[in-house]
């Protein structure tokens, strides 16, 4: 009997909670949504299902600027951060020797921070006449009386800020993992430093390169606390349409379709991803038993 | 080939100007490096440093005096103490509860081949891919239409359901270099099922629970997003901070957060250290064997 449980009951039995948990919170939750999301009606009068399909098109015209604005937010963002992210990943991987476990320590020192606290110190840092203000109106950089803090440019910095370790760790994770011997062969055939570069290193790291964008669009999208604290309401993005409607307009139908619509962006962002890098990269399933 | 025999001496000097020119690559490439850790750090340096700062107004967002007010009394804002220990409380119960239900799905998903594996994968995938925004209001959509009052309650119910899918991953991970004949070999050796869990199986895959639950631990404490959704009338330390970013940002804010920080990187220190020891302690032993090392682990070393 122990035996068979174990053939066949078990893995479920194991599942069971923890599954359970997900379904009663998360998948029932997007369904009650997604019926929230046909509803019509009033706040004083409540809301009624009527299959009203015209929600998504109408909050998808509504707000079609701040469905715009994250998408180039977080792509910007995203690009930044692998800019920044992958030298010092490369770096960090290939020539820290002794030191590498401090220097990520330091990549990492920042979620050691509350993520609020995080933004309000980049408020502090670009506020009208702080330090680093001050030297770029004096550089020319910034004109005189020019702002930086609620700005395009502050709610970018602060977005990317945010989520670099995010593109880092796995930018680092698979670099790592390359095989120094692979490197010299390059070299050994004479290959010259960029085309070693191109040919060895960047596509064997392809599959970091995938989890750290993937792991910083998706937050960097819904996010809303940079544009909040950094920006003004012209930078708002589509999270702060989603918190708004929701908590202070209740507006629940509106809110529900800019949830899905923008869930089902970021799942045809994902799936296309994965077409590319390949689903168990992804899932972090390769090692599994068959 | 022919090409390079034959121009051999200006081969070499192109090879000089190229060795040049690579190590001012190679330097401006450890620049570049340095700069993008110092963009990382400088933020963290603000906080401390302004966690000393006597703000002239209502936000501590101009330098004004050097003053230790805030930190002989960093509780001293009201709300502040009580928003961080409903923080701790919510963070030590949800971590707990998603530590105990992600690690049994790993085991389940690890080591038992059952029919429905891969869609549970995608399952369990899903949430990670979700915006946070999209994941508090569905549960608010829940809570609402179910009629239940949201408050502690429903953030702990919200914590444990965000954090999972990270403990399944981070304990998934661990569990897939595990070496099966040992729990075999308990079981030859007249273990039960409960006891080879508990003495073989649960000591090996330690080292990834606890992980897991470091991290459930890291993102319950830190959320915003999902908890000001589910949150009601009950305020955490990161709902305090924004309530504050919008009226007034005191001192104490950097205190307490630099309070964190120190600590987290102390056990973090703490950690590195203790493992280096026991790693040298390891290696000035004289009579147990070397461990075996793979070409992998020896060409990284």
């Amino acid at each position: 009997m122990p035996r068979a449980l174990k053939k066949t009951g078990l893995p479920y039995l194991l599942l069971l909670p923890g599954l359970g948990w997900l379904l009663v919170f998360f998948a029932i939750p997007l369904l009650i949504m997604l019926l929230e999301s046909l509803k019509t009606g009033a706040i004083d009068t409540g809301y009624t299902l009527t299959w009203e399909f015209a929600n998504y098109s109408n909050a998808l015209s509504d707000f079609n600027d701040q469905f715009l604005r994250s998408f180039e937010y977080a792509g910007l963002a995203t690009l930044l951060a692998f800019a920044i992210g992958y030298p010092l990943a490369y770096v960090i991987a290939f020539r820290g020797g002794k030191y590498r476990h401090a220097l990520l320590l330091a990549v990492i020192v920042p979620f050691f921070v509350t993520y609020l606290i995080r933004t309000l110190s980049w408020e502090t840092i670009l506020s009208d006449s702080s330090l680093v203000v001050d030297t770029l109106r004096t550089v020319g950089l910034v004109s005189e009386g020019g702002r930086v803090l609620d700005t395009t440019a502050s709610v970018v910095a602060g977005i990317t800020y945010n989520f670099l370790p995010f593109m880092i760790l796995p930018l680092y994770a698979s670099l790592e993992r390359i095989d120094g011997r692979l490197l010299e062969a390059g070299y050994d055939l004479y290959g010259r430093r960029r085309d070693v570069f191109l040919r060895v290193t960047l596509p064997l790291s392809m599959p970091g390169v995938v989890a750290g964008t993937l792991l910083t669009f998706i937050p960097a999208a819904g996010d809303f606390i940079n544009a909040e604290l950094l920006g003004t309401p012209r930078q708002f993005m589509i999270g702060n349409v989603i918190q708004s409607r929701y908590l202070e307009v209740a507006d629940y139908p509106t809110a529900a379709a800019l949830s899905f619509l923008l869930m089902a962006f970021m799942l045809i962002i994902v799936v296309v991803w994965a077409r590319i890098a390949g689903t168990e990269a992804l899932l972090g399933t390769e090692g599994e038993r068959r | 080939m022919e090409a390079a025999t034959a121009s051999s001496p200006t081969r070499n000097e192109t090879r000089g100007a190229l060795r040049l020119g690579r190590s001012a690559i190679d330097w401006l490439l450890n620049v570049y490096a340095g700069l993008a850790l110092i963009y990382l750090l400088v933020p963290i340096a603000v906080i401390l440093v302004f966690s000393f700062n006597d703000p002239s107004g209502r936000f501590n967002f101009i330098w004004n005096h050097f003053s230790f007010a805030a930190w002989t009394d960093p509780f001293g804002v009201p709300g502040i103490g009580d928003a961080l220990s409903k923080s701790v409380e919510i963070a030590a119960l949800s971590t707990l509860g998603a530590t105990i239900l992600g690690t049994l799905t790993a085991l389940a998903l690890v080591r038992y081949e059952f029919r429905g594996r891969a869609p549970v994968n995608f399952f369990i995938f899903i949430p990670l891919a979700t915006p946070e925004v999209v994941l508090g209001a569905a549960l608010l959509s829940l809570f609402l239409n179910a009629g239940i009052a949201t408050g502690f309650g429903t953030i702990t119910i919200a914590h444990i359901m965000f954090n999972i899918s990270f403990v399944i991953v981070t304990v998934r991970s661990r569990l897939i270099g595990f070496d099966r004949s040992l729990e075999e070999a308990a079981q030859d050796l007249g273990a039960t099922p409960w006891e080879t869990f508990r003495l073989v199986t649960l000591p090996l895959i330690m080292p990834g629970v606890i992980a897991a639950a470091l991290l459930a631990f890291a993102l319950s404490i830190d959320d915003f997003v999902i908890t000001n959704f589910n949150s009601g009338s009950t305020i955490t330390f990161p709902l305090f901070i924004w309530g504050a970013a919008r009226v007034a940002v005191p001192p104490q804010i950097y205190v307490i957060a630099s309070m964190i920080f120190l600590f987290t990187l102390a056990m973090m220190l703490l950690t590195v250290w203790q493992q280096r020891r026991a790693e040298r302690m390891a290696a000035t032993r004289p009579d147990e064997p070397e461990p075996a090392r793979t070409p992998a682990t020896a060409a990284s070393g």
